[in-house]
């Protein structure tokens, strides 16, 4: 088959999906919709339609995006707006069947949106929320929308395009269109993607590789694992067009192996590719041959550094090398010219190369074009995957999009870029999205991990848990990282538990510093960064943890106390019933107290102590036994 | 070889083009502080301590730095001093404070390291102090490993991988977990290791060290006894007593290098069991004897016994000179051609 004769063939099945006058029933069912209870949504709707005997189809997308809303599905009727329903339940979907497909009531109560052509009373205009209007779904595009596992769905949408246009193209003007572009690297680094290329074309060798990092492991980023579960074909043709450009025979996607679901896509897609021509042997009739591998990883943090993916690839442990080195793409896998680059690098790929560099760069900042992805989490209202054109600003992610604060929370920090990133006060929530400026703010880009904070977070708390987490994940071959991150913690611990001394701050400072200077690769370079923004910008923390032996946001179990105001308690017995240790006494109707030896600062008494009465506060420092 | 000329710390230096600036350096007689250097070893740039600064910008370490015309390296840049000194600090501020009783005391490179950088008991009091509690592997009958005193620089890795090509140790476990390991993690008796010594003599501390490592008086330069392939050796004495050995690195035969038996099989010699003087059986008993009484048995004894009743074993532990005369002797003397040789032990 040519190219246009799989075009005409997928746009076929695709238009009877959507206008062939059937109501259309997609369900969200990546990973985050399955552990919300989507599997169980689309049981339902399958039991309900047969129950009923409804021709409707049921198609399983990817992730749609609003972590919050899930598990989301979206009902096209003929003849009506696209209505997408939040945190739909089983029972919902047999409710939303028989007023909405049977008869004609939307069931406003449980929508959160709609969109495409034509209004419903009583429900919002999904593009037109301040949640979604900043956003431009480009990684995204087919995500939530195709189902992943049907090629002809993603041909259908403009799939392959690119992959057929570059291959008609020489590939120093594939280079010259990814370098136009401006994209750069969507790992974290920032990199520019199309000089990249250049060096990989450029590069001596009969044998080149391309590889795919999915090895996606900052602790709250799960954008990578969203668009492979949602559009694995995009990646796929991004790294064939990447092969053809820099002249690579294979290509391997170094996948977490904790993304079963997303190996299991990207198996099928594969498999499909093959079918369709679009790998293997003279891919669409040219004399360019590819094949694509997956590589599921062990687990190991620092693998998702290049050279040490690599080695890894190799079935070598993964360390990265050590510099003064040849980059990558002279010296990457097996020593062989490599071209290693992110899932979303190389997902954005196709769609520059079929609708321009010129497209690709009309969003975005002079310097950081196109779009960014964040995993918004934390204390915001609204958690999920997020793509926003370069430039917009921390404010408008964190309060339109995010819907601000969660339970009327303060705002405190937002830490991007993962355990690499640094966290950020509300004086700098006008700083632009884009590489340089978070840089200079002393935090990163990063994979695209955001955690919202709120007043109840402890600043060196959250410096203590990141520094936890790279002291575990340091490969430990270079003493600066292995034992400076060790250090790092160990001191954060003692401030943490009351037992700070005033010079931790200044050798904190210094030994960051060292870290970052002395470090082989970026995990330890980045290690204190944490460390660093959170002494910058919260210094008061730390020195109301060290010299007062106080936590201001009550999180610090050493430092904190609860105590029984004897004014408010009515001896309602609440409290002592639910201490886990018994170290709350006191006769009914009589006033409680707490045995400060004994209390293990649960916090359980807090939470039950009625509302009205409010008898219970958590203190910080901790008051003596007598206080209490 | 062609020479380039660059600057450290003021003094131009010529160097071999392809040197890296810490070979450089020493070769010139500069100190550059390191750890997981090893001339004979690929540099692996892990313990960071070489770091300098290069054309007043850029911080890197020295031992993987190529020479290049008109470089300006400083080794006492500020930058270059704060995380040479937080590097050796945290070191040391995970090791062992047993520097008296330990076997490397005085010959050992942290504390080389640590007296060049300049770690005072001031400096090190604002650490929180950790040594790893690993038990001792004792298992190998030459030598011990202990965790507890290892930098992890790996040259023990290295030496068994580029130099021995036995491939008996690795890193197990991650992070401040790491350690050197056998597959598995178990004993290193339990492994693929020869036990030829390569690594403890390599290591720069004392977390691979001889079972029994006296310090020698004097040194005695001598050849290997055990083959024919005849490493040169320095033997240790003390008193009468040979109590050590090493491999003669300007020997070209070995450079340095011994095997299981060269380093660690001298005990022999100053055993008691060991035979130092003739002995004839006289009424079935074996008397000391002088060396002529001895060889005037053995004259008598042999010329009746000369053709195919005479056969003659020499032995891999005399030269080949001796050898020769043997064979030679064998043919010639006792008129027969059973001549043979160990050749192997």
């Amino acid at each position: 088959m040519t190219f246009a004769e799989i075009q005409a063939q997928a746009n076929l099945e695709w238009e009877a999906l959507n206008n062939g006058g059937r109501p259309q029933i997609t369900v969200g069912t990546a990973t985050c919709g399955r552990s919300a209870g989507a599997m169980a949504v689309v049981k339902a709707f399958e039991e309900e339609l047969q129950a009923k005997g409804i021709d409707a189809a049921l198609v399983e997308v990817g992730c749609i995006g609003p972590c919050y809303a899930e598990p989301l599905v979206n009902i096209k009727k003929p003849g009506w707006a696209t209505v997408s329903y939040r945190n739909v339940t089983a029972e919902m979907a047999r409710e939303i069947v028989a007023a909405f497909l049977l008869g004609d009531d939307p069931l406003a109560k449980y929508a959160l949106g709609v969109f495409g052509e034509g209004e419903i009373a009583g429900i919002p205009n999904i593009l037109s929320t301040p949640a979604f209007k900043p956003q431009e779904r480009r990684v995204f595009r087919n995500c939530g929308t195709i189902d992943p596992t049907n090629i002809n769905h993603y041909i259908a949408n403009d799939g392959y395009i690119g992959l057929n246009k570059a291959l008609g193209m020489r590939q120093e003007e594939v280079v010259d269109v990814m370098k136009r572009s401006g994209l750069r690297g969507r790992g974290g680094g920032g990199f520019p993607a199309g000089r990249k290329w250049e060096a990989g074309l450029k590069a001596k060798g009969t044998q080149k590789y391309v590889v795919c990092n999915a090895d996606e492991g900052d602790p709250g980023a799960f954008m990578d694992r969203a668009v492979i579960e949602g559009d694995p074909h995009s990646v796929l043709e991004g790294m064939i067009i990447a092969g053809y450009t820099i002249g690579a025979d294979t290509g391997y996607i170094y996948v977490r192996a904790e993304y079963p679901l997303a190996i299991r896509r990207l198996e099928r897609a594969i498999q499909q590719a093959h079918e369709f021509g679009f790998l293997g042997q003279n891919i669409l009739g040219t004399n360019f041959s590819f094949e694509i591998r997956i590589f599921p990883g062990a687990g190991a943090f620092v693998c998702g550094e290049s050279t040490a993916l690599t080695l890894s690839i190799e079935g070598k442990r993964g360390m990265p090398r050590v510099a003064p080195r040849p980059r990558t793409t002279e010296v990457g896998l097996y020593d062989k010219p490599t071209l290693l680059n992110n899932v979303k690098t190389f997902s954005s790929a196709p769609m520059i190369i079929t609708r321009g560099a010129e497209w690709f760069a009309s969003v975005g900042t002079e310097k950081s074009t196109g779009t960014a992805i964040f995993a918004l989490t934390g204390k915001v209202q609204n958690c999920g995957l997020i793509e926003v054109p370069m430039g917009i600003t921390l404010r408008d992610i964190i309060y339109d999009i995010g819907g601000g604060i969660a339970d009327g929370g303060q705002f405190k920090a937002v830490q991007t870029g993962g355990p690499s990133g640094g966290c950020l006060p509300e004086s700098l929530l006008d700083t632009p999205i884009d590489y340089d400026s978070l840089d200079a703010a002393g935090s990163i880009m990063g994979s695209g991990g955001m955690v919202v904070m709120d007043e109840k977070t402890c600043m060196v708390d959250v410096a203590r848990y990141f520094l936890d987490f790279t002291e575990i994940e340091s490969c430990g071959q270079c003493v600066p990282c292995r034992l400076g991150t060790k250090q790092l913690l160990d001191i954060l611990k003692d401030i943490c538990s009351g037992r700070g001394k005033p010079e931790d701050m200044d050798l904190l400072y210094e030994l960051s510093h060292s870290v970052h200077g002395g470090s082989v690769c970026g995990l330890g370079q980045t290690a204190a960064n944490p460390v660093l923004t959170t002494l910058r910008y919260f210094r008061d923390e730390y020195e109301a943890h060290i010299n007062d032996r106080c936590c201001p946001a009550k999180v610090c179990k050493s430092l904190i106390s609860y105590v029984i105001d004897k004014e408010k308690c009515v001896g309602c017995t609440l409290c002592a019933k639910s201490c886990p240790v018994q170290a709350i006494s006191g006769e009914k109707k009589k006033i409680h107290s707490i045995d400060q030896a004994l209390c293990v600062q649960c916090g359980v008494c807090l939470e039950k102590c009625p509302k009205k009465f409010s008898a219970i506060a958590c203190v910080s420092p901790k008051v003596k036994q007598e206080e209490s | 070889m062609k020479k380039v000329t660059l600057t450290i710390d003021g003094l131009q230096l010529r160097a071999d083009e392809g040197s890296t600036v810490l070979q450089a350096a020493l070769a010139n007689g500069l100190y550059i502080p390191n750890l997981c250097n090893h001339p004979d070893l690929v540099p692996a740039g892990l313990c960071r301590v070489c770091v300098v600064k290069v054309d007043d910008w850029k911080i890197s370490i020295s031992c993987k730095l190529p020479v290049k015309e008109g470089m300006v390296i400083s080794t006492e840049d500020p930058e270059v001093q704060r995380i040479r000194k937080s590097t050796v600090e945290l070191l040391v501020a995970n090791h062992p404070m047993t520097c008296l009783t330990c076997s490397r005391d005085a010959n050992c490179e942290l504390q080389r390291v640590a007296s060049y950088v300049g770690i005072t008991q001031e400096s090190l009091k604002r650490y929180r102090r950790s040594v790893r509690q690993l038990p001792i592997d004792s298992s190998n009958p030459f030598f011990d490993i202990d965790h507890s005193k290892c930098v992890l620089c790996g040259i023990c890795v290295r030496t068994c991988d580029e130099l021995q090509n036995i491939n008996a140790i690795d890193y197990v476990r991650r992070g401040v977990h790491t350690t050197v390991g056998t597959l598995g993690n178990k004993p290193i008796t339990q492994s693929c290791c020869e036990s030829c010594g390569e690594c403890v003599a390599r290591c720069p501390v004392a977390a691979l060290a001889p079972k029994e490592s006296p310090i020698s008086m004097r040194e005695v330069k001598s050849v290997c006894t055990y083959c024919g392939v005849g490493c040169g050796i320095l033997l240790g004495v003390r008193g009468e007593k040979v109590v050590g050995v090493r491999g003669d690195r300007d020997n070209p035969v070995n450079r340095g290098s011994l095997c299981v038996k060269g380093r660690y099989g001298f005990k022999f010699i100053n055993h008691p069991d060991r035979l130092t003087t003739p002995l004839v059986r006289k009424d079935g008993v074996l008397v000391p004897a002088s060396w002529d009484e001895a060889l005037e048995r053995v004259a008598a004894n042999f010329s009746e016994h000369k053709g195919e009743q005479f056969a003659a074993l020499a032995s891999a532990r005399i030269t080949n000179e001796d050898n020769y005369l043997i064979q030679k002797f064998t043919r010639a003397v006792m008129q027969t051609n059973n001549i043979d040789h160990c050749a192997r032990l």
